[in-house]
């Protein structure tokens, strides 16, 4: 009650500022004071306990002469590539398709979708039951007269990253497709019915103007499919466990396993650090390429 | 109606049935008893309609050491979700309102600092955190999950509100300053009735994500506490015996259940959140 006494103009500037600041506290201790002990432990010599001590690069050098990490690091790259190009594929392409005056639009539109508001864990225990090689698909290709069918890619340790991309695809693309979907609406009309006065084809115009016309969209698509790609974590959990094996072990289920069930704290923040700068090899070139976007336009 | 529309309407069908195929098997799956999973397939039809394993799902299964299903955990979740939500919309809106109608000196900043909150791999800050909540006694309990959601998710909300509130027109805001209305005043007559919809979006988005994490519920909850996703991971690798198909189906569809509701009910409101969340400024 004492701020009442305080002048009215003070007191009225610095309501707005009093709001805000809860947020800025919270933003300052655990996104960014987190971020710099996080950077700490990964310079300790931590183990079990998170020990604050200089230890220099020792938990980065372990990290890099580490087995599982170089399998962790190349499969993120294996299932990143994959369902970062097969989601916008696929999402483009049935956006295309559903841009041509489809009925029950809305319907299709909701099947393609609604696997996105699953969780990841339930992705994957579904999937981890239609893939199992005893009951699952491969079953289900037998009894239809395949006798010799195998599709065994779940147990199969050079494989099961592919399982991984499955589900994932399954999960995500609809997403790509709503994005695209957006950005076929936004296309102007005119430019179409010019070309086409032109003799332009419609696939011809597609690839010449429409497509080109999207990479704002592939651009964010693509932004938030790598994101999705660094940090799955629980759809690994759930369809292989990381298995067999660490067959299909990633950063995120490598940094889990070290920090929280093997004792190796350093370890695992070195790991989680790595995790961080690939974010920022993607996010920074994006971040700038938009604030010079929206420099020019002015 | 031509060739080219048919192969469409055919690839567009195709594409539907396989996105719906998962579903499928689950719902089938869950209604049949380990006989009929046995000697069936995955698209073989249940003899009857047999919900046995549902019960068993929601209150007999084994995750982990006690065998209680997922009853327990279901109401975890939602014990976490509602404040979390809650707490994080109001919080959220208020920022985005000082951010863009009551802007001060290095409110730009401060909103670049949050921008970059949602993008961070939550792996970098999962240490420091557990610390925090051990110091703050909070480790594996409920609050201290509930506290985490709400952190985490303040960056999208503010997102979400601050990049709504930015095209309602400052001259109303204004005028009403002039006429002597004060910062809650505006905020209560004028922002307030204008957002409806964006609370919409930060709800249902909020609910998501929160319902479908697992990382942070893995991570800073034990035992009792456990929210439905880490249960469900549970019930489905703890290993006694006979593995129960069907009761994994039904408990993966009982977890899946409040989020798909909210999509089917509230499906153009989750669409937007996705695409506001992805497409920033």
């Amino acid at each position: 009650m004492n701020k009442s006494s305080a002048p009215r103009q003070s007191l009225g500037e610095l309501l707005p500022k009093l709001v805000v600041a809860p947020t800025f506290v919270v933003a300052v201790i655990f996104i960014y004071g987190f971020m710099l002990m996080n950077a700490w432990l990964s310079f300790s010599s931590s183990r079990m306990l998170p020990k604050y001590d200089w230890a220099g690069f020792i938990q980065y050098e372990k990290l890099f002469a580490n087995d599982r990490w170089w399998v962790a690091a190349e499969n993120l790259f294996i299932f990143g590539v994959l369902f970062i190009v097969i989601c916008l594929l696929l999402g483009l392409f049935m956006a295309i398709f559903l841009d041509q005056k489809i009925r029950a639009e809305g319907a299709i539109r909701t099947i393609y979708l609604y696997p996105m508001a699953l969780s990841f864990i339930v992705t994957g225990t579904a999937w981890k039951w239609i893939l199992n090689p005893e009951l699952g698909i491969q079953r289900l290709v037998r009894e239809m007269g395949f006798e010799s069918f195998t599709f065994d890619w779940l147990v199969n340790t050079d494989m099961a990253i592919y399982t991984v991309v499955i589900a994932g695809v399954w999960q995500s693309s609809g997403f790509v497709m709503a994005l695209c979907l957006a950005g076929l609406r936004g296309v102007d009309d005119n430019i179409i019915k010019a070309a086409k006065v032109d003799g332009a084809s419609m696939p011809l115009i597609y690839r010449k103007i429409i497509i080109p016309g999207l990479r704002p969209v592939f651009f964010s698509a693509f932004i938030i499919l790598t994101h999705i790609a660094i940090k799955s974590f629980d759809l690994i959990i759930a369809l292989t466990g990381g298995g067999p094996g660490f067959a299909t072990d990633v950063p995120a289920t490598f940094m889990y396993t070290f920090s929280f069930t093997r004792g190796q704290i350093g370890l695992g923040s070195a790991a989680s650090m790595m995790m961080l700068m690939a974010v920022i090899a993607i996010i920074v070139p994006y971040l700038y390429s938009e604030l010079r976007e929206k420099n020019n336009e002015h | 109606m031509n060739i080219k529309r048919v192969l469409i309407y055919s690839i567009l069908g195709f594409a539907a049935l396989i996105y719906l195929l998962p579903l499928v098997v689950m719902v089938i799956t869950s209604l049949k008893d380990l006989d009929e999973i046995r000697s069936g397939t995955l698209l073989s039809m249940p003899q009857a309609l047999n919900f046995d394993s549902w019960d068993k799902a929601w209150g007999a299964a084994c995750t982990g050491v006690s065998c209680e299903g997922l009853k327990g955990y279901f109401w975890n979740s939602v014990l976490i979700v509602v404040p979390a939500v809650i707490i994080s919309t109001v919080i959220g809106a208020l920022n985005g309102y000082v951010l863009t109608k009551w802007k001060f000196r290095g409110s730009t900043l401060f909103f670049g600092m949050l921008l970059i909150g949602t993008m961070i791999p939550f792996q970098v800050v999962l240490l420091p955190m557990a610390r925090m909540l051990g110091f703050l006694g909070l480790a594996g309990t409920t609050s201290g999950l509930i506290m985490v959601h709400i952190i985490y998710g303040l960056a999208f909300t503010t997102l979400f509100f601050r990049n709504y509130y930015i095209s309602i027109p400052s001259e109303l805001v204004n005028a009403a300053r002039i006429d002597g209305a004060g910062f809650w005043m505006i905020f209560h007559r004028i922002i307030l009735p204008l957002s409806i919809p964006i609370i919409v979006v930060s709800v249902i988005w909020q609910f998501t994500q929160i319902w479908n994490d697992f990382l942070f519920g893995v991570v800073y909850s034990s035992g009792d506490s456990q929210p439905i996703t880490v249960a469900l991971n549970n019930l489905v690798n703890t290993s006694t015996g006979v593995k129960e198909y069907n009761v994994d189906m039904a408990a993966a569809i009982i977890a899946a259940l409040p989020t798909l509701f909210v999509y089917i009910v509230a499906g153009k409101y989750f669409v937007k959140g996705l695409t506001a969340g992805a497409v920033k400024g």
